[in-house]
């Protein structure tokens, strides 16, 4: 009797585990859901939506990719659960939003830090971009730079929300030129931020690239610089932040990729990190991207380790007289 | 002129197919509880995928016209309301419900809505570039004021007493401080992890407003066996027309307050319904009947939640800003098709912008002309056993909750809320101006906080805050609205008084 189950132990045992590595090398046999931590509509949903769009093709994972939203508190909400809640069992995957959920985790109160998650690729990079209205007197970087040496803590500038890349970057003109500006954190997202800018609300704005080039587009405003190491392809005119006197460097751009619980299997990871980055790269994805104004960039499971360790030294540095 | 120039394109074949299925869809996602006008467009972003520019707006444009009327079904038949936009209707709507009018609240509703809307998309085709400038003179310190005036109704709003109307107004401006504040970068009150991005104003409408009422109707059906069956009354479409017609001033006034605060950003179309409602109930002669179904009541509060939904979109189509979440969403349905509002949409792809417009237009008649269909039928909800009932406004609570962001805490949020609210009416309190307050609470304290910001690194409180003439204006405004509601209370009571005597 011992030996029956003993024997029906053991069996059990290796079905077990058979079905485990089996499950591995099928993955994935059903559809995947992907949390995104803003709500239907924004920035980051919309890319989500469009880089997802071609998971089902037998070429990318074989199976779709179903968003589901959990916004609210800047993100907060959707990256607690999915550090605390969500099963990882590779049928769980979430967007990242960088520098935001590694500064949120800097500065305390909530469940999460660069070690919850792991990174499975990187589909797309929004700079940071300063922006006047179109009927500013200021016309360059150093404008606004020298009046904001010569009236101390009186340059308004909107951005959406604290500790995210509009907020980083706003820190990083303020330690670099040695200036003080008035950093307004709007409700309501980039749009807010954006709306304050045109309306004459406030003086300047730090805001997306992807929404600066749009609002310029319509003749609203002026970009003066990008708060990146290089010009971007959609704003080919306008320079850095560094080529225009300020030592600011690409700290504050917003990261966007897709991750995955800590604890997801091993196998289920090295899968994603093979095939997401090709999914990314197809056609029609970049297409879509390129006609919604959104900048690519796409960067593998490794270099995003990088990137994410890199970051959170930077962020810390910065937000620790905060 | 040239929106005629474009009309012939919504009559194709598919284009108009499109508008059917967009509308008539609208009106079934609008009529489930918790699937907001801006759900219901979300939704719809994918199919658009395989859509020209054009049509994908179509569908997304006759849905989000369609599901702000839809929502007027959960809110007159069940009292639950599909979006902030029908809280204001519940208020009569579902008393006449109750009373075996559900037909004739649901038929001037649609064709409320429908007069209301075709006025606000009118307004969107010929005074787009002027209202863009009045969608950007409204500030933070503006938009304080504003949610200032709307504070200043909540203790006239549906209440018995002023004092017990502002005291579910302070519970309401309570919950609203719950979750992380994303200006000074504080927590508050949350000892749930449900409740770290605050109360979701969904969530809380259909406790608020549905909870109490299913336990309502549980305590019933103990007393007596025999469910209650209300007689249905038929009514004809005719009638509704001249209730309507009889109703000009109720009509006027939602089509006008609609259209107006439907263009400022991010306030509009969440308390258009209830603003509305309260300044029809202070100019109408028979304000005492207003709260006990009252068409009048219906009558504003559709016409204003559909009127907004043409200006809504000014701000998005001029100057690429989205006024509201819905308008959010619809930015992403055109950037998917490479598409930037603003100059570009109207200078280039003029057929896409004007085709889109004229299809919320006849959409707007459309979905009238369905609602009427529907509304005989639908009205004999009303007929269903009550336990029965509970037990299906019960389930649609828990669904309607947790679909909003697919999350379990927003179903203990409203359950909470619903509970309470249950022994709150008990006491003579009423969910309305506790909405409101829900509601107000964020806009007013955010943009002070902004405000202040701004006005610290600049010319100072005093003169931000109370110079200019806008906010002037305002100010003048909301010490109206005080002492109207002030005298309104003194009077009645004398009144009631006098009444208490002879008795």
């Amino acid at each position: 009797m011992k030996k029956l189950i003993a024997g029906a132990a053991i069996a059990l045992a290796s079905i077990t585990t058979g079905a485990l590595a089996d499950g591995h090398a099928n993955y994935p046999e059903r559809p995947i859901m992907m949390m995104v931590s803003y709500g239907a509509g924004g920035a980051t949903d919309f890319q989500a939506r469009i880089v997802t769009m071609t998971a089902g093709n037998e070429d990318a994972l074989g199976m779709p990719i179903a968003i589901i939203n959990k916004p609210g508190a800047g993100g907060r909400v959707g990256w607690n659960w999915l550090a605390g809640q969500a099963e990882a069992d590779g049928y769980t995957l979430g967007a990242y939003n960088i520098p935001h959920f590694i500064a949120q985790s800097i500065k305390g109160g909530v469940e999460y830090s660069r070690d919850s998650f792991e990174p499975i690729a990187n589909w797309g990079a929004d700079p940071a971009v300063l922006v006047v209205g179109a009927d500013s007197e200021f016309n360059t970087l150093q404008d606004v730079v020298e009046f904001a040496k010569a009236n101390p803590g009186k340059l308004t500038t909107s951005g959406a929300g604290l500790f995210v890349g509009h907020h980083i970057a706003a820190l990083q003109m303020e330690k670099a030129g040695d200036l003080k500006m008035a950093y307004i954190p709007t409700k309501g997202g980039g749009a807010a931020a954006m709306k304050a800018v045109i309306a004459g609300d406030v003086m300047a704005g730090i805001n997306n690239l992807s929404d600066a080039f749009r609002a310029r587009e319509a003749g609203n405003v002026k970009i003066l610089a990008v708060a990146d190491l290089e010009r971007n392809d959609f704003l080919p005119d306008v320079p850095t932040m560094r080529e225009a006197g300020l030592d600011v460097d690409n700290s504050s751009v917003n990261f966007r990729g897709i991750m995955v619980p800590k604890g997801t299997p091993q196998g289920v990871i090295d899968k994603l990190a093979a095939t997401v980055p090709a999914m990314f790269e197809n056609k029609r994805v970049a297409g879509k991207m390129q006609a919604g104004g959104s900048p690519m960039h796409i960067m593998t499971r490794d270099e995003v380790l990088d990137m994410w360790a890199a970051r959170e030294e930077t962020l810390k540095e910065l937000l620790a007289g905060l | 002129m040239e929106f005629l120039f474009y009309m012939g394109d919504v009559f194709t074949p598919i284009n108009f197919g499109l508008l059917l299925l967009g509308t008539i869809g609208g009106l079934i996602l609008g009529a489930t509880p918790g699937l907001s006008p801006t759900m219901a467009v979300a939704l719809l972003i994918p199919f658009t995928f395989q859509l020209d520019a054009a049509q994908g707006l179509i569908l997304l444009g006759a849905a989000y016209t369609s599901t702000v009327a839809g929502g007027a079904v959960s809110a007159i038949l069940l009292k639950i309301p599909g979006a902030p936009a029908n809280i204001a209707t519940t208020l009569d709507g579902h008393t006449m419900a109750r009373k075996g009018e559900g037909a004739k609240a649901l038929q001037i509703s649609f064709l409320a809505s429908a007069v209301g809307g075709v006025f606000g998309v009118l307004l969107l085709i010929f005074l787009t570039p002027v209202l863009a400038q009045w969608a950007l003179a409204f500030g933070p310190s503006h938009l304080f004021w504003l949610a200032i005036l709307g504070v200043t109704v909540i203790g006239s709003l549906d209440s018995k007493s002023v004092v017990k109307g502002l005291l579910s107004g302070c519970i309401g401006l309570w919950l609203a401080t719950i979750g992380f504040d994303d200006i000074m970068g504080a927590q508050r009150f949350i000892f749930h992890p449900a409740l770290g991005g605050g109360i979701n104003i969904i969530a809380a409408l259909i406790g608020l407003f549905a909870i109490p009422q299913v336990i309502t109707m549980f305590a019933k059906g103990r007393h007596n066996d025999g469910a209650e069956v209300i007689e249905v009354q038929k009514h004809p479409i005719g009638g509704a027309i001249r209730e309507l017609l009889r109703n000009k001033r109720a009509m006027g006034i939602g089509t006008a307050s609609g259209s107006i605060i439907g263009l400022i950003p991010g306030v509009g179309g969440q308390i258009a319904g209830l603003v509305a409602y309260d300044q029809a109930k202070k100019f109408s002669p028979e304000r005492e009947k207003f709260g006990t179904g009252h068409s009048e009541g219906v009558i504003a509060a559709e016409s204003a939640n559909n009127a907004m939904v043409g200006p809504s979109l000014v701000p998005l189509l001029t100057l690429s800003i989205p006024g509201s979440p819905t308008a959010a969403v619809l930015l992403g349905g055109l950037l998917i098709h490479g598409i930037f509002p603003g100059t570009d949409l109207f200078d280039n792809h003029p057929d896409v912008a004007w085709t889109f417009i004229n299809s919320m237009l006849i959409g707007q008649v459309l979905m009238c002309l369905f609602g009427l269909y529907v509304a005989g039928l639908a009205a004999k909800v009303a007929q269903v056993p009550q336990s029965v009932m509970a037990a299906v406004v019960l389930g649609l609570a828990v669904f309607g909750s947790y679909s909003v962001q697919s999350s379990m805490g927003d179903v203990y949020v409203m359950a909470a809320l619903g509970v309470m609210m249950y022994f709150l009416e008990r006491f003579g309190f009423s969910a309305a101006p506790l909405v409101l307050g829900l509601i107000l609470g964020p806009i007013a304290e955010a943009n002070f906080i902004q405000g202040s910001m701004i006005a610290n690194a600049t010319d100072g409180m005093s003169a931000y805050f109370l110079g200019g003439g806008l906010n002037l204006f305002l100010i003048a405004v909301v010490i109206a609205s005080i002492f109207y509601s002030a005298y309104m209370e003194l009077r009645s009571r004398r009144y009631t008084s006098k009444e208490e005597i002879m008795a």
